[in-house]
């Protein structure tokens, strides 16, 4: 298991997470269906607008969705930031994650280690975290 | 009378890899009974102490359940429903 995704997504997602800071960002990343291929970077609103927490709103987790299947494309990578703590999934991440087939992407851009980032992908499935290998290209 | 269930992926498990079934009810709250009835297991996933789970989105005709009537929305025959967990999470 691993991610393939390119630089200039990771580098979009790390800037909407220093612009949205203190609150935590979200989005999709998404691929035609069956390719596991993250192509098209979606942010999403933090309905919650909250520093420890975060939720797509309803009305546009739908759209979403909606989007998805006219496009015939899926949902490849689900990513938000930790801005106070490690990139990795927390026991709220594990309790809500309800897409078995995409890739959790956490990224953190807490001060502690600026100007350094973290960029970290997991599987989870069924409360089953596995950490996956990231590779990035040009 | 027959309302088109779009379930998701995590709860394809219960409804043989099905992406939408078929269900009978006047109100969200006996469609649920009867996809229950279809696909044992269905509703726990969906209620908690009778209640909508807090991170489960249901949604008739493209309406937020939440903001039509709860469980107690009306259903009538063609209408079409549609269940998404919610995309949440957080560092605490």
């Amino acid at each position: 298991m691993a991610l393939t995704i390119s630089q200039s997504i990771v580098d979009a997602i790390l800037e909407q997470s220093r612009v949205e800071y203190p609150d935590e960002c979200c989005g999709v990343i998404l691929g035609p269906v069956g390719s596991d291929s993250p192509v098209r970077l979606k942010p999403m609103i933090n309905a919650a607008h909250s520093p420890t927490f975060y939720e797509f709103d309803p009305k546009d987790l739908l759209a979403l969705y909606r989007e998805v299947d006219d496009k015939d494309e899926e949902i490849v990578v689900i990513y938000h930031s930790h801005t106070e703590t490690e990139a990795r999934p927390s026991r709220t991440d594990i309790a809500y994650a309800g897409e078995p087939g995409a890739h959790y992407v956490l990224v953190s851009t807490r001060e502690e280690i600026a100007p350094a980032t973290e960029f970290r992908s997991f599987r989870i499935i069924d409360g089953v975290v596995t950490e996956e290998e990231v590779s990035i290209t040009p | 009378m027959s309302i088109e269930v779009r379930i998701p992926t995590i709860l394809r498990p219960y409804t043989k890899d099905q992406k939408s079934v078929e269900a009978a009810g006047a109100t969200l709250s006996a469609v649920i009974s009867d996809l229950d009835a279809q696909y044992a297991g269905l509703a726990e996933r969906l209620l908690e102490n009778g209640a909508l789970r807090r991170f489960i989105n249901i949604y008739v005709n493209d309406e937020d359940v939440r903001f039509l009537g709860g469980l107690d929305t009306a259903i009538k025959d063609g209408d079409s429903v549609t269940i998404l967990p919610a995309v949440a999470g957080g560092s605490k």
